[in-house]
Parts: structure tokens; sequence; C-alpha cells
């Protein structure tokens, strides 16, 4: 079992035909995940990589049964991508794309609440999704982990494959980045709901960084609704104020956004966190020894 | 980014926001010019980015432009928080019958703008919020609908402003989101906004942050950069693409992905208390997904670079690029510098995880790089570099 993502998704990719979407589409084809065909206004009626593109998302729906959109197109482009998935009711667009003005992804999600949130939107400027032996949408790679019962959710790629990786004679039911840009479609909230919700799931890793408060409403949504055992690892504890660290999100102003106030809000609720990756997959490992 | 109270203001300005006659001035001799220019009383204001200066004495009001002069004196080169004085505007002073509060800005956790309105300026909105919550309103702005004259005059009602500036705060609030949205900001913010002793309602201060990733469809903010305040490594990395940050420590970082990257900075930080001195980390480096050769050449130079860089740590996890490409660009890198007179002189040492780990590690050893030492796990490698840093050597 896993969430949003399943053996049966049907995957198509926004942007197919760029350098990126033709890589990863590569890959994801590579590791199992049905991908469908592509999406590319100028490109409609060829095929790339062996699978057609189509003119619309909602063309492509139609024709493929698609359920799942990636997407790879600019930053320029991407508002105007996510706002079409969202328009042809794609269930589940993931965003990759990484630079995507915060004008731009605000305005999507306002698009996406106002039609009702038809469409679950991860990212922007994140990996994706990967449930493990079943299918993967994004850039994670396919082949360091292996399916199990842990559920991960993070802001980080790399520290995502670290866990995932560190865990993998475990084994994960997904895996879900969600990204590092301060406006974000799916939320570390969301995906603990559904891992808690999710029988396939045991235990649930979640990856936080600097910037914004998410990881503490996380934390009161944990105190209030997640039975299921969390550990938890933040990252930035050495981040200078005022200092964007990579992520456009990751950014301590003034004492709002620290590493510090993370931690021992999660850990004030029971979440034990741990002080670097490794102890974390540790401390994970421990809870799955322990079932 | 964050602008300059006198670049906000100017961006207020194109937007027909009222904004008080001012001029910006360099040295003493600039500012007698600009106050004799402006004639009458005027304010100095040191243009810091940063708040509190106005307690910290950067703002103040002279009689004339001798008097302009004197205070000018004392506020060029003052330290405010970290932040020099390197300038500061000169402006005609205000006759002000009221001050209020305003701002457009970016409610990360409500996935919605959010304009912030208040009878009670010209202070710390924090601290009113904080103690009367009631006298802040805060109303969320959606990206769709936008603010126009009549939601303006709402939000200026909500903030409890009176009825006689009612109309040029609705005008000047409408202004401002135009800034706001044309702009790419992520906060614009006007305290004080004040009613002049005239009626008109004016901006007086100006705080304006703009977003990065807006730069392809804003080609005039680049201007807006202050060149002479970055640091010099961060400027020579930006130049190369390279997403760096630089620190006060001995221990160079690279690695890949930002939230490896600030937990590498953590661990190496955590190892460092355990050592003489304490070591830390020099920088943050991330060399994203790919980390080619000339990626890998190009951070190992800027790291290099810095003088108080004593040992180097590579922390690297193979996800899309397979260790092995690490690899080989680690030790192309060391060609290429060696090619170009600037051999790798300090310690390295390297943590390969992932796909192709063993393949990676393998290639690193059969190439024997001089100083280049393998640690398997990231906690040990982050020892092991920071131990290095604190030897000296």
């Amino acid at each position: 079992m896993a969430i949003w993502l399943t053996e049966n998704s049907k995957i198509i990719v926004q942007g197919m035909t760029g350098g990126e979407g033709t890589k990863h589409t590569r890959r994801m084809l590579a590791s199992g995940a049905k991908v469908v065909g592509g999406v590319n206004a100028r490109k409609a009626g060829t095929t790339h990589e062996g699978l057609p593109v189509f003119g619309t998302v909602k063309e492509a729906m139609e024709k493929t049964g698609a359920d799942v959109s990636v997407v790879f197109v600019p930053p320029a482009f991407t508002k105007d991508a996510v706002k079409e998935a969202i328009d042809a009711e794609i269930p589940l667009c993931v965003v990759i794309t990484e630079g995507v003005p915060v004008h731009d992804s605000t305005e999507f999600w306002a698009y996406a609440v106002e039609k009702g949130n038809k469409t679950r939107i991860i990212g922007p400027n994140c990996p994706g999704i990967a449930s493990p032996g079943a299918s993967n949408a994004g850039i994670i790679p396919a082949d360091i982990t292996t399916a199990g019962r842990i559920g991960l959710v993070s802001k980080s790629g790399t520290l995502t494959y670290q866990l995932m990786y560190e865990l993998r004679d475990f084994g994960f039911s997904t895996a879900v980045g969600i990204g590092g840009d301060p406006v974000i479609g799916t939320t570390h909230i969301d995906a603990l709901q559904a891992f808690q919700d999710d029988p396939g799931t045991d235990a649930i890793v979640m990856i936080g960084e600097i910037g914004g408060d998410a990881e503490e409403r996380a934390a009161a949504y944990i105190e209030q609704h997640v039975t299921k055992p969390v550990v938890a690892y933040v990252a930035g504890f050495t981040a200078p104020e005022g200092k964007t660290m990579g992520h456009a999100g990751a950014i301590v102003s003034g004492s709002a956004g620290t590493a510090q106030a993370k931690k021992e809000a999660l850990e004030k609720v029971g979440v034990r966190v741990g002080k670097t990756p490794s102890e974390t997959a540790r401390l994970m490992r421990e809870i799955m020894q322990a079932r | 980014m964050d602008l300059f109270e006198h670049q906000a203001k100017e961006l207020f300005a194109d937007y027909g926001i009222p904004v008080p006659r001012g001029i910006v001035a360099h040295k003493v001799e600039e500012v007698r010019a600009a106050a004799e220019q402006l004639t009458g009383r005027v304010v100095v204001k040191a243009q810091v980015k940063t708040g509190g200066r106005g307690k910290a004495g950067g703002v103040k009001v002279a009689d004339d432009a001798a008097d302009a002069v004197a205070k000018a004196e004392a506020i060029l080169g003052m330290d405010i928080k970290g932040h020099t004085v390197h300038k500061v505007l000169v402006e005609e002073a205000s006759a002000i019958a009221e001050e209020y509060y305003f701002s457009f800005l970016l409610d990360r956790a409500n996935r919605t703008f959010l304009a912030i309105c208040s009878a009670s300026g010209g202070m710390d909105i924090e601290e009113v919020a904080h103690t009367a919550p009631e006298k802040v309103a805060k109303v969320p702005v959606s990206a769709l609908n936008g603010v126009d004259r009549a939601k303006a005059r709402e939000i200026a009602q909500a903030g409890g402003l009176p009825e006689k500036a009612l109309d040029g705060a609705a005008e000047l609030i409408e202004k401002l989101w135009c800034c706001f949205v044309d702009e790419d900001a992520t906060l614009v913010e006007v305290n004080p906004m004040i009613l002049s002793a005239d009626g008109q309602v004016k901006a007086l201060d100006g705080k304006v942050t703009l977003d990065d990733n807006a730069g392809f469809r804003q080609a005039d903010h680049e201007a807006l950069a202050d060149k002479a305040a970055e640091d010099p490594l961060e400027a020579k990395a930006k130049e190369k693409d390279l997403n760096y940050v630089k620190l006060d420590g001995s221990v160079g970082i690279i690695g890949n992905g930002a939230g490896l990257v600030m937990s590498t900075l953590d661990v190496v930080a955590y190892a460092g208390e355990e050592f003489p001195g304490k070591p830390s980390p020099a920088n943050f480096l991330d060399i994203g997904g790919g980390a080619s050769a000339e990626v890998m050449a190009a951070g190992l130079e800027i790291i290099l670079s810095d003088p108080s860089v004593k040992s180097i740590f590579v922390n690297v996890f193979g996800g899309i690029t397979a260790c092995d490409a690490v690899a080989n660009g680690i030790v192309s890198a060391f060609k290429l510098l060696e090619s170009r007179g600037e051999a790798v002189s300090h310690p390295l040492v390297v943590r390969l995880d992932g796909n192709n780990a063993q393949l990676g590690r393998q290639i690193l050893a059969d190439a024997a790089l001089p100083r280049v030492e393998l640690v398997d796990t990231m906690d040990e490698a982050a020892k092991r570099a920071a131990e290095l840093a604190a030897v000296g050597a």
C-alpha cells in the first residue's frame, strides 16, 4: 500500500520534450512507473521517447486515462502549466520545477482552492513522490531503497534519498518530497494525515528545515491526530539569520523559523528528533525492530 | 533581496505613491548640497538594511544645511547592528499629523497574501500586535482577486484609520498593491504611513523585499543589488552560478542538495565542539544534483580561495548522479586545478554514499590523490574534517 501514488497510477509529463523532462521520463520508465504520455502544445501529435505527445493535459487524460502529471516546464511557464492541470482536474500534479516566483505559486494555489481542490499539488521545487516497487513520479532515484512500511515526508530532496538509503532494509510505503519553497501545495500535515490513514504504513519519518512554521504546525497536528510513531530531523541549526540557504524558503527571519524552535515543538509532542540524519535513521530502526 | 529605504521610495514614486522629496548622499559635502537644494528643515536618515536605526541614533532632524552636515557627520560610518552606514537619505521634513502602519506581505502559513494595517503606526508593529492585537488589522488578500480601491478602503477602515485619512490611504494602498504584484515583492511595508498637516497620506518610510526567483522577468532588479556589501567570495560564486554562502568557520563544505548541505553544516559544527578551537563550517555550498567535474572544480576553487579554510569536507549522496561520476568529477577537478597552478593543498575528506558508492570510492582510492581521505559515514567524515581543521594542517 502507498499514499497518492500506486502501481496503477498513469503518469503524464508536462514539459516531457525538454532536457530535464526527457531525462527523467526515461528514468521513470526504467523504474517501472507507468508513464503514458507527454504534454507540449507545439509538439502535439508527435511521439517522444516512444510516448504520444498531446496538446493539453485534458486531451492526454482523455486519451490515456492519466491521473498524475509531473511538471518539468521552466519557471516562466510553470504557473500556466499547473493551472492547466487544475482545469483538467487531474487528481495529482507534481511540480518539480525550481525557481518559480512565489507570486506564481501563491496564484496557482489560490486557483486550486477556488476550483475546489480537485487536484493535489506537490511542490514546486521538489523531488516528487515515490512508492517503491509501485510507481515513481518525479526525480527520486528508484533504486536506492525497497518497498516497505515506512512513510517519509520531507522538504529536502537529498536528505530524503539519504534516509531512504539508510533504511533500505526496512523499505518505504511512500516517500513524498514536498519541496523547499515558501509556498507549496502539499504540506507535512497533508502527508502525516495520509500516512496515518494508510494501512500500509507503520511509522513516519518527517524531515524539516529552517524557515516558516510548517514543522511547528505539523507538531500540533501530530499531537492531536497521529498515533503512529514519528521520528523527525530538522536541518539548519547553524544557519545564520537572514541568509537564504539554497532553498528559497530556507531562511531564518529574526527569531522566526529556527531549527531549534522546530525541534522543541516536535519533541514537546513526543516526536524523537535525530541530531544527524544517521541518528534519525537509527531512531526509526529501533521503532521498526521493536514491532 | 531587501532594498534600501531610498530604493523602496524611488520604486513607490514610480507607482505614483506620495513620498517626501529626498536625495541620497554618500559624503558630507553631498549632504550639504542636498539640504541646500531641499531648503528648510530636513531629516538625515541612515541607509541600512536593518530595523531599529531610529533608536540607534541613525535618524536626525536638522534645521538647516549646516546642521544637516553636523548630523550626517555623526551618522555616516556609524555601526547599526553590524551594518556600517555608507550613505544617508536627506529628506524634506514632513509636518506629521498622524502616523499609521501598512504592509502587504506573503503569508507562508496560509499560502496567501496579507495586508496589515493599523492606526498605531510609527513604532514596532510586532510590539503593538503583541500588546494590543485589536489595534492591528490582518486582512487576507487573494492572489486571484487582488486589491482595488474599494478593497483598499475596506482594509484602511479595518485598521481603524480615521475618516479624514481614508480616501488618501485607499489610494496609496491600491498603488502599493500594484507595486507589490508588478515588482514580484514578498514584502512592501510603509511605517509610518502618515497623514500630513495638510491632509495628505504619504509614505514616510519604505521597506521592500523582492523575490530573487522572479529575476527572469524583472530585468531591472539586478541594478538594485548592493554590490559593495556583497561578500567577495559570494559574488565570485554567484558569477559561476554556485549556491554559496560565506560563514565564519574553517571547514570548507561542498555537498549536493540544499537540505543535505544544511545538515552537513550542523553535523560539522557538532563534531567541531570536541576539538580545540571548536572548528565550524566556513561556508554553505550546494553543487546541485549534477556534480560534474567543472562544477566540482569551480566549487573547490571558491573554497580554496577562502583564507580561513583549513580543511574541506565533500559530502555527496549519489541519488540522480551516481557516486562514480562524482568521484571522476573530483579527480578531474584536482587535475584541472593543478594544470592552472592551483593544486589542492588542503586536506580533503570525502564521503560518498548511495548509488555506486563502492565504485566511486575505488576510483578515488586508485587515483591516490594527495591529502584526500575517504570516510564511510557522514558523521565520521564530519568529525575527521573538524579534527583536520583543528590541527590546522
